[in-house]
């Protein structure tokens, strides 16, 4: 009984948020456009974050540096090093880990600002004056998550590369040049390309999840917290599903 | 909502007095298994303050927000200057909200924003050709008709609470609306805030001669506001008349309001 009712919850979550994002297309693209709050959330969502995740993947560029080259050394192929970093970097590390880091602070605030405002009534204060919260409040900020993380990622390859490089000299010597002359030898299109379109889609379901598990919030104070926290696991969690189907789209077209 | 628009705010169409301007035909409203509303009947009249008296969760505030269009009626009319508000499209239920004015029980303010950026909010979303002078002055008056202009720069946390309903009361003033809805405007308010909160509310509704619903469990409050009192029980329209009528009355349904 209790599997059929947890199976009937998750259907009915699934088809909730459908609609919920379904809105966002029928409802939170047409015009009047809120142009100021979309700036506003740009900036903070965007702008605000490129810290963090600037941080963690410069970290991770230098541990998997640091960890891919007693591997390479083994096999005699330590000069591949860059080579090996860039396109781990580019095609994987670098999207994931900025999404999951984006995901970890930004899904979480959307959920708690709009959690608290639904409990507080601020939702319906919004709509009684005459404003669409749904345009305002979660249209902005699906927007901007979605435009922002790609850009974040852009952002955080190159330090990511950077903390890379730091790696590549604790051992040996290694021009700034010669480094990123083998990394960008390497790489291609078809490595960026694809790893840059799968973070629209990452960002898009960090902001889609944030603003939905706010938007639903319940139970007063603990159900912000709730929803914050589910926002972050929920979001993490297709961020992943997204990344398998977006290798098997490039694997079904041949970018591989 | 962009059709609600306007460039600048228009003068208040003052409906003649005794005029109904809310009516309310056979609502019913129910969530899941409980029928909060059953056949639901109430007028409301031009520049009329109308009380709502009834227990806890008995369906007071599940009322006015089936007239403000934030939940919808399983069944019913609710006609608001004629227009029935289930069926309103969004865009049309945004003009006719420019009319309403809804204060929430617990303020909804919003807390990330200034004092003045709360009232400045429905300012700009309606009014947007209004220039930023004028906008200054609006919220300024709207301030000083509930004796808090030197809030203005403050954030709403650092309020006390009868600061925050009278904050609350200017914001939703501030459109000049023809109507207003109170959710419980006394509630967690000392004897002495309410009773200032109850004169402002009879102030300000002479004063731009609104008609209003008043949800509310305390006494004085309904005593001293209400033209007419609407016990709500059970889902219906129980009785109605002045304070004075209800409060002589031998029935023990209605008595039990009264008796504390």
């Amino acid at each position: 009984m209790a599997l059929i009712e947890d199976i009937r919850d998750f259907l009915d979550e699934t088809g909730s948020i459908t609609k919920f994002t379904g809105n966002f297309f029928t409802n939170g693209l047409k015009p009047r456009f809120e142009v100021k709050e979309l700036l506003a959330q740009c900036y903070s969502i965007g702008y605000k974050s490129l810290p963090l995740i600037g941080l963690t993947n410069f970290i991770m560029g230098l541990v998997l540096t640091m960890q891919l080259r007693p591997s390479l050394l083994k096999y005699g192929v330590e000069s591949q090093l860059p080579v090996m970093v860039g396109i781990a970097i580019v095609r994987e590390i670098g999207p994931v880990i900025a999404a999951l880091i984006f995901a970890g602070k930004i899904a979480s605030s959307i959920g708690a600002e709009l959690g608290s405002m639904k409990v507080t009534e601020q939702i319906d204060a919004m709509e009684v004056s005459g404003t669409n919260p749904y345009k305002y409040l979660v249209a902005t900020r699906v927007l901007a998550t979605t435009l922002m993380l790609p850009i974040l990622t852009i952002l955080g390859d190159a330090i990511s590369l950077i903390g890379a490089y730091i790696g590549v000299n604790i051992n040996s010597v290694t021009s700034l040049n010669l480094f990123f002359a083998q990394v960008f030898q390497s790489l291609t299109f078809s490595d960026l390309l694809p790893a840059i379109i799968k973070t629209f889609f990452f960002g898009f379901a960090v902001g889609m999840v944030g603003c939905y598990k706010g938007f639903n919030s319940i139970k007063g104070t603990r159900g912000v917290g709730i929803s914050a926290n589910s926002a972050v696991v929920l979001s993490s969690v297709i961020i992943f599903f997204i990344d398998l189907l977006a290798v098997q789209f490039t694997n079904v077209f041949g970018l591989n | 909502m962009e059709n609600s628009t306007q460039t600048e705010p228009k003068a208040n169409k003052i409906i003649p007095k005794g005029e109904p301007v809310i009516i309310i035909e056979h609502l019913y409203k129910s969530f899941g298994k409980n029928v909060v509303l059953k056949d639901f009947n109430l007028t409301v009249k031009a520049e009329e303050n109308v009380v709502v008296l009834g227990k806890s969760g008995a369906g007071k505030s599940v009322l006015i927000k089936c007239i403000i269009g934030l939940l919808k009626p399983d069944k019913g009319k609710i006609l608001v200057f004629g227009n029935n508000i289930p069926e309103l499209s969004a865009d049309e239920l945004d003009k006719v909200r420019t009319k309403i004015g809804f204060l929430f029980q617990a303020n909804a303010l919003y807390d990330s924003m200034t004092v003045r950026e709360n009232l400045e909010f429905p300012l700009r979303r309606h009014w947007i050709g209004l220039k930023q002078k004028e906008i200054d002055k609006m919220v300024l008056e709207a301030l000083d008709n509930v004796g808090l202009k030197n809030t203005v720069d403050m954030l709403p946390v650092e309020l006390s609470g009868g600061m925050l309903k009278r904050i609350a009361l200017a914001r939703t003033l501030i459109l000049k609306p023809e109507i207003i809805l109170y959710d419980e405007p006394t509630t967690g308010l000392d004897p002495v805030t309410a009773r200032e909160i109850d004169n402002l509310i009879l102030k300000l509704q002479k004063k731009y001669h609104t008609s209003s619903i008043v949800i509310s469990h305390d006494m004085n409050c309904v005593k001293s506001i209400a033209d007419r009192v609407v016990l709500l029980l059970d889902g219906v329209c129980y009785t109605e008349g002045t304070y004075d009528e209800l409060a002589q009355s031998k029935d023990e349904k209605i008595n039990q309001f009264f008796e504390s």
